[in-house]
C-alpha cells in the first residue's frame, strides 16, 4: 500500500501547561489557524487535547508553511503520514517515508519511536529497530544515530499512528487575542514593529497609532508604516491603525517650549494621545519601542517625566534590548529592510541641538501651559484617519498582473 | 501563413496588450523619480517583482529585470566570472548552449585568459556528467548549462549536475531556462543563477530577468545609477518590465491547460514525419514536447525552408539568433550527426494555437516537398 503526506501534525506551545484555560486557548489558536489559512478552502482540522491536525486535502504545503510559521501559540508541526497502529503499517510507511528523504538526496537516518499510547505491544526501541532494519536492507541508507540527514519520527497513539521526517519550528508564544489588547506606538523605524511583534507573542492584540506631521513627513513614510502594518497583521489576520495627524501640536511645541524639552513634550502629547485613543478602543496597555538609553528621550528620568501622562501600562518589550538584538528580531520578521528605509519621520526634523537628559515633569508642566494643547489634541484626534489593514490586500493595479 | 516558429517567438497576448497599453498611456514617470507619480511607477514595478518572485519561488531581491535572456545571459555568465577572479579562473559550459552564453564564455577565454571546458554531448544532445565530473576542479567558479536546448529540445540533466556540484560549494551554477520556463516544470532550488524571456512566453520583446541567488556577487557590465540593485544601471523601462509578472503568470497557467494538446501535436508529428521517406528525427524522444528538429537528408534546410514558406508554413532551420552567421547547426555537429542530417535540419516550435489540422497539412506539405525537390 503506498502512504503519503496527508496532513499536518501542529504541536501546541507553552499552552500545553496552562491547567484551566487550557481550552480557551486551544479553541483561540484554532481559530487563528483558521483564519490564516483561510485561502485554502479544502484543509479540514481535528483538534484533540495536545495537537491539531490539518488534513491537507490537495492544498499545497509549502504554501501554507510559512502561514503557519506566522502563528503564535504553535511550538512545531510536520508534514505527516496516517497509517494503522500495527507494526507492519509502520515498517511499510517508515520505510516510504524514508525513500522520499533518499530522493531529495538524504544518505543517513535515525528512527526515533515514541509511544504516546504504552499498551502498545513492542516499545519504543523495537518499534526503532522493526524499521531501521527493514529500510537498511531495502535501501542504501545508513544509520547516523548523532547527525543524521534526517530524523524519522513515529509518534505511536491509539487511534493511528504519525510518521514523520521533518519538523519545523513554529513562532511559540500565546494564541493572539487571549490576553486583551493593546495600543502599539508604531513609528516606522526598527524597534517599534519588534515591540509590536513581541506583545503579540504574547498573546495581546495590539492596535497601531501613528503620528503623522505632514509636510515634513512623507506620503512614503506614512506608505512604510502601512507596510510595516502589514506585516505585523499577518500574526493576528488583521490590524487597525490609527493615522494621528500631528503637525499643528509640532509646531505648537516648537514655538512655545523651549527647545532643550521639545522631544520630552512631544513623547508627551504622543502618549496622551495614544491614552486616549486606547481607551476608546478599549486597550488595556500601551505598548511602544523605547529602549533605555539610546537616546535622550529614553534616559529613565526622561521615561519618568514622560510616562507620568496615562495611567495605562506601557509595555516596553525591548527596553533593555541591545540594538544589535533587536535588529535581530526586525531582520527574523522581515520588518527590518522596510524599517531602514530612508524617509524622514517627525522625531527627526525637529530633533533640537541640546535635548534635556533629565526632564522633571515640573517643567514640562510649566512649558504645557503656555498653550492649550487640549484643545489642538481634540482636534488631532477628530481627524484622525482609522484604517484596518490586512496581510493580503488587492492591490488598486491587480488587473496589471 | 502558419506560424510553427513558437521557440523563436511568440505572438502577444491581449491581455498583455492591453494593461501594456494602459501602462505605455498612463505610467510614464521615471520609477526612481521621488514625486507621487514616480512612486506610483516604482510601487507597481516593484509588486510585478514580488508576483514574479513569488510564482518561480524565490526572494524578491533575487529578480533582475533586463532587456531579455541574451543580456541576463550575458551579465550572469561576465558578471560571475568577473566578480569571483579571485577564487579560481575555470569556467564550464557546454557545446550546445545558446548563442549569448556561448560567445561570452569565448569572449573570458580569448580577451580575459579565463580557461573553458565546453562539455560534450551525447547522439541525443545530453552533456556528458563523467565529462563534467573530471572538469571540475577547486578553482571552477562557474557551470553554465541550459535546461531545455533551444535547437532540439534536449531536456539536461540539471539535478545530476546540482549533485556535482554540491561536492564543490564555490562553484555557482547558472542555468538558462528560456525554452523550459512556461513548458517543464523548473525548480530554483541549488540554482544560483537562471534566465528566462518574456517574448516565448506571449510577452513583450525586450523583456527577461536575471534570477540571481541573494547571496551571489555579479560585477555590473552597465555602470549607472541605482536601478536593479545597482547591477544595470539606465533609466528602467518600467512599463515592459512590469509586464513580465502577468506574462509569467499567464505562461504558467497555459502549461498546465496546453501539456495534453501540445504532446498530442508532438506524437502526431514525430509518428508522421518520421515516416516520410529521408527524414529523421533529431530530437530525442524524452526532449521537450514543445520543440521538434528534424532533417531531411535529400533536400538543405535552405531550399526546404524556402518551399515550405511557398506553401504557407513558417518554420525555422537553425536556432534563429545563429541563422544568419553560422554555416550548419553547432548543436546538430556536437552531437555527432551526419554532414546531411546537419545540412537538412529544420525545426518546428509547437504552441497551443497550433491546430491538429495545421499539423496536417504541415505534414503533407513536407511528404511533398521531399517529393518534389528532394535530390
Amino acid at each position: 500500500m503506498e502512504y503519503n503526506y496527508e496532513l499536518i501534525l501542529v504541536r501546541f506551545g507553552e499552552l500545553s501547561t496552562k491547567g484551566k484555560n487550557k481550552k480557551t486557548f486551544i479553541k483561540q489558536l484554532q481559530t487563528n489557524v483558521k483564519t490564516a489559512l483561510s485561502g485554502f478552502p479544502k484543509l479540514k482540522y481535528e483538534r484533540t487535547i495536545d495537537r491539531l491536525y490539518i488534513e491537507l486535502n490537495g492544498e499545497n504545503v509549502e504554501e501554507i508553511s510559512p502561514i503557519l510559521q506566522r502563528v503564535f501559540g504553535i511550538r512545531s508541526f510536520s508534514l505527516a503520514m496516517r497509517v494503522p497502529t500495527d507494526i507492519d503499517s509502520m515498517v511499510e510507511a517508515g520505510y516510504q517515508a524514508c525513500m522520499k528523504e533518499v530522493d531529495a538526496g538524504a544518505k543517513t537516518f535515525k528512527v526515533e519511536a515514541r509511544r504516546n499510547w504504552k499498551q502498545f505491544e513492542l516499545i519504543s526501541d523495537q518499534i526503532n529497530r522493526r524499521i531501521a532494519s527493514y529500510t537498511l536492507t531495502h535501501s542504501n541508507l545508513k544509520v547516523d544515530v548523532h547527525t543524521p540527514d534526517f530524523k524519522l519520527i513515529v509518534e505511536v497513539r491509539q487511534d493511528h499512528t504519525y510518521i514523520m521526517a521533518h519538523t519545523v519550528l513554529g513562532a511559540g508564544g500565546y494564541p493572539v487575542g487571549v490576553g486583551g489588547r493593546a495600543m502599539l506606538m508604531l513609528s516606522g523605524g526598527i524597534d517599534s514593529p519588534v515591540a509590536g511583534y513581541l506583545t503579540m507573542k504574547r498573546g495581546i492584540e495590539i492596535e497601531c497609532i501613528h503620528y503623522a506631521s505632514p509636510p515634513y513627513t512623507s506620503e512614503q513614510a506614512q506608505n512604510k508604516v502601512k507596510t510595516l502594518a502589514k506585516m505585523l497583521s499577518q500574526y493576528q489576520g488583521k490590524v487597525r491603525l490609527h493615522i494621528v495627524p500631528f503637525t499643528e501640536l509640532q509646531l505648537a511645541i516648537y514655538e512655545n517650549c523651549d527647545e532643550s524639552y521639545a522631544i520630552t513634550i512631544m513623547r508627551r502629547m504622543m502618549y496622551r494621545l495614544a491614552d486616549r485613543l486606547g481607551h476608546n478602543r478599549n486597550c488595556l496597555a500601551i505598548v511602544n519601542g523605547e529602549s533605555v538609553g539610546q537616546v535622550a528621550s529614553q534616559t529613565l528620568e526622561s521615561m519618568q517625566t514622560i510616562n507620568i501622562v496615562t495611567d495605562m501600562p506601557v509595555i516596553r518589550p525591548v527596553v533593555t534590548y541591545d540594538k544589535l538584538e533587536i535588529i535581530d528580531i526586525a531582520k527574523r520578521i522581515d520588518t527590518y529592510e522596510t524599517s531602514i528605509l530612508p524617509y524622514e519621520d517627525c522625531c527627526t526634523i525637529f530633533t533640537p541641538k541640546n535635548p534635556v537628559t533629565k526632564p522633571n515633569p515640573e517643567k514640562a508642566e510649566k512649558f504645557e501651559r503656555k498653550f492649550d494643547y487640549e484643545s489642538l489634541m481634540e482636534k488631532a484626534l477628530q481627524q484622525t484617519e482609522t484604517m484596518v489593514i490586512l496581510p493580503k490586500e488587492e492591490s488598486k493595479h491587480s488587473d496589471l498582473f | 501563413m502558419k506560424y510553427f516558429d513558437y521557440a523563436a517567438t511568440t505572438p502577444l497576448d491581449e491581455e498583455i496588450l492591453d494593461s501594456y497599453t494602459k501602462l505605455l498611456k498612463n505610467y510614464f514617470a521615471n520609477s526612481e523619480s521621488m514625486h507621487p507619480m514616480g512612486l506610483e511607477v516604482h510601487d507597481i514595478l516593484e509588486q510585478s517583482r514580488l508576483q514574479t518572485a513569488s510564482l518561480l519561488r524565490v526572494k524578491p531581491e533575487e529578480i533582475i529585470y533586463t532587456s531579455g535572456a541574451s543580456e541576463a545571459n550575458t551579465m550572469a555568465v561576465k558578471g560571475v566570472a568577473f566578480a569571483y577572479k579571485q577564487q579560481g579562473m575555470k569556467l564550464i559550459t557546454t557545446k550546445i548552449e545558446h548563442s549569448s552564453v556561448l560567445h561570452a564564455f569565448e569572449q573570458l577565454e580569448r580577451d580575459f585568459g579565463y580557461q573553458v571546458t565546453y562539455l560534450d554531448v551525447d547522439e541525443n544532445g545530453v552533456i556528458s556528467l563523467e565529462q563534467l565530473k573530471n572538469a571540475m576542479s577547486k578553482d571552477t567558479i562557474l557551470v553554465s548549462v541550459m535546461m531545455v536546448n533551444n535547437e532540439v529540445g534536449t531536456i539536461e540533466p540539471i539535478e545530476e549536475v546540482k549533485k556535482i556540484l554540491k561536492e564543490y560549494p564555490a562553484c555557482k551554477l547558472h542555468v538558462d531556462c528560456v525554452q523550459a520556463m512556461g513548458k517543464i516544470p523548473v525548480d530554483f532550488t541549488g540554482v544560483d543563477l537562471a534566465t528566462m524571456s518574456a517574448h516565448k512566453l506571449h510577452g513583450l520583446k525586450g523583456s527577461g530577468i536575471l534570477v540571481k541567488k541573494s547571496n551571489i556577487r555579479l560585477t555590473p557590465l552597465i555602470n549607472g545609477g541605482q536601478q536593479e540593485l545597482g547591477l544595470r544601471g539606465g533609466t528602467t523601462d518600467a512599463c515592459t518590465q512590469i509586464m513580465f509578472a502577468k506574462t509569467l503568470r499567464l505562461a504558467l497557467q497555459r502549461q498546465k491547460q496546453a501539456e495534453s494538446h501540445i504532446r498530442k501535436l508532438n506524437t502526431f508529428l514525430r509518428d508522421k514525419l518520421s515516416g516520410i521517406e529521408h527524414i529523421v528525427m533529431n530530437s530525442p524522444e524524452d526532449a521537450s514536447p514543445y520543440i521538434l528538429s528534424f532533417s531531411c537528408t535529400t533536400l538543405p534546410s535552405e531550399p526546404h525552408r524556402n518551399a515550405l514558406a511557398a506553401k504557407g508554413f513558417c518554420v525555422s532551420s537553425v536556432s534563429t539568433c545563429g541563422s544568419k552567421s553560422l554555416p550548419g547547426s553547432y548543436v546538430l555537429e556536437a552531437m555527432g550527426k551526419e554532414d546531411d542530417v546537419i545540412h537538412g535540419v529544420i525545426r518546428i516550435s509547437l504552441d497551443e494555437r497550433i491546430t491538429m489540422e495545421d499539423a496536417a497539412e504541415f505534414v503533407e506539405a513536407v511528404k511533398e516537398n521531399v517529393k518534389q525537390y528532394g535530390v
